[in-house]
């Protein structure tokens, strides 16, 4: 017993020791802990930036694709020349729709990077105007889902006091709305965060690519790949947990 | 008697599905001020959709609506002003869950009619302690009964000060013992001179406070007529068997 533990107190510093080189080596010789520094400032710029475009891309795609949808009748009826131009409108929502959520992320980054935008050099604007887009597609269904779980009453209710239908969706439907999306566009945000990882695909220095970067230099692959997870999930979990005080929030004002 | 039409219908045609359903075959009616007219009639027979034609929550496919003379069905008449003459009452209430009850009622004078806050309120505190609910207007529309609720949809609808009021089937989804509540509101208004439309199954509110009784079959008016008449003397077979199964 006394045998096996000295002997596991012995490899047990050994390993301990092997431990603090390795980690020596990977971040503190020659600042190498910067590319994780950097890499994921360069994460965070990219995914708020992405969050607010594609919040403010699903916000337009939503708006036109329930207009359409609940005004279909009234603007042929009423508006002939309104209703061709919504119609037109709604289609090419549906077909941005269905191509960015019909193809994968890292196809349409490397699209951005190497066709649309090949003349730019600022590759993290690149990747918040692919993320971004990306991201809009999925911020769109989720506010359409929460326009079209409103109850039709509402809307009636509204239109039939006489107010208008954008008033209508201005003082009645989108405040429950917000309430009910709030947490799914928060979620949202997260899964934006850990897709960004694939922005090194068009060498953009994220935290991915920071930790990949050390492995290269280092010939270990452990320490820097899982520090990197470490970080991922460190920020996750904070989101998540702010995600859940929202939800409990909302949760206290409903009546 | 013709005096003060405030609704007229002229051939109001309403069919779905590129004509395979005829929600709506042809309705001419006028309604006249003060008038209650209750519209009657089997399911399916379009009181519903006539009742939504109204203030154009149905848009037609054939015919004219007239509001003081005007043709809400011309694209070129402001739809949202005349909606604003013309409350309505729906089956499942419709309130809005996420304001108060003072909020609801409020909101549509305040925002439309430019009222001042104060005044609403003053208003609505009236118009619910009319209806015996001025101790509920801070609480929120999940906190009522359905009687409550519906009385509170009643007086939201009389704060944009009406000419009209429709009624679709307004206590069909309440509690029996929560009929009589929403019934006796219904009564007041209209003794009080209110212009109704009023879409039920209570044939004891048809008779005792109908100006006029419509039977619906089919998306068309089979017969109309004073309640007392028509209860009493009854002549389509259409009417004698509809009321057979209902009295
Ligand atoms: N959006 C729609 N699409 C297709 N058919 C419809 C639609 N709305 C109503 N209808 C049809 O129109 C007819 C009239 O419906 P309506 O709701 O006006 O009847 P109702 O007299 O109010 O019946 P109830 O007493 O059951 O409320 C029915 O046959 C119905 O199925
Ligand atoms: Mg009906």
């Amino acid at each position: 017993m006394g045998a096996w533990f000295e002997g596991f107190k012995a490899n047990a510093g050994a390993w301990f020791e092997d431990f603090k080189a390795t980690f020596r080596l990977n971040f503190i010789e020659d600042n190498r802990y910067m590319y994780l520094v950097n890499g994921l400032k360069n994460t965070l710029i990219i995914t708020v930036f992405a969050a607010l475009l594609g919040i403010a891309l699903g916000i337009i795609v939503a708006s036109v694709r329930t207009t359409f949808d609940k005004n279909e009748e009234s603007m042929r009826m009423r508006n002939k020349g309104l209703y061709i131009v919504m119609k037109i409108a709604n289609t090419v929502c549906k077909v941005y729709l269905t191509v960015i959520r019909g193809t994968p992320v890292v196809v349409q980054l490397m699209i951005m990077y190497f066709i649309i935008m090949a003349s730019s050099t600022n590759s993290v604007l690149i990747a918040i105007l692919a993320f971004g887009i990306n991201s809009g597609a999925y911020v769109a269904e989720i506010f359409r889902g929460g326009i079209m779980s409103i109850d039709n009453g509402q809307f009636e209710a509204g239109r039939s006091l006489g107010f208008s239908y954008f008033r209508t969706m201005y003082h009645i439907v989108v405040p429950q709305v917000i309430k009910n999306v709030l947490p799914a566009l928060l979620n949202e945000c997260i899964a934006l965060l850990k897709e960004t990882s694939v922005a090194g695909y068009v060498s953009i220095q994220d935290l991915t690519k920071g930790g990949d970067i050390i492995r290269g230099r280092t010939y270990s692959a452990f320490m820097p790949l899982i520090m990197v997870a470490l970080i991922y999930l460190i920020v996750v979990v904070v989101l998540t947990w702010l995600v859940g005080k929202v939800e409990r929030r909302l949760k206290v004002s409903e009546r | 008697m013709n005096d003060n039409v405030l609704i007229k219908v002229e051939g109001l045609k309403k069919h779905y599905k590129g004509g395979t359903i005829k929600a709506l075959d042809g309705i001419d009616m006028e309604i006249r001020q003060g008038e209650v007219v209750v519209i009657i009639g089997p399911s399916g027979s379009g009181k519903s959709t006539f009742l939504r034609s109204l203030n154009l929550l149905e848009y037609p496919t054939e015919g004219h609506i007239y509001i003081d003379g005007a043709d809400i069905t011309n694209p070129k008449v402001n739809l949202n002003r005349h909606r604003q003459k013309m409350g309505m009452v729906f089956q499942h209430f419709n309130l809005f869950p996420h304001m108060t009850i003072l909020g609801n009622m409020t909101l549509a004078p305040v925002k439309l009619l430019k009222m001042p806050k104060k005044e609403a309120e003053q208003m609505a505190m009236e118009l619910l302690e009319r209806v015996g609910l001025g101790d509920r207007a801070a609480a929120y529309p999940g906190q009522l009964s359905g009687g409550q609720k519906q009385r509170i949809a009643i007086v939201r609808a009389l704060c944009m000060k009406p000419e009209v009021l429709l009624f679709d089937e307004p206590t069909s989804a309440l509690d029996p013992e929560m009929v009589g509540e929403v019934l006796d509101v219904m009564k007041e208004l209209a003794k009080d001179g209110m212009t109704m439309v009023v879409v039920t199954h209570e044939m004891g509110f048809a008779r005792e406070v109908g100006s006029r009784v419509v039977f619906m079959a089919d998306g068309m008016v089979v017969e109309e007529n004073d309640p007392q008449t028509l209860f009493a003397n009854p002549k389509s077979p259409r009417l004698q068997d509809f009321l057979a199964k209902v009295l």
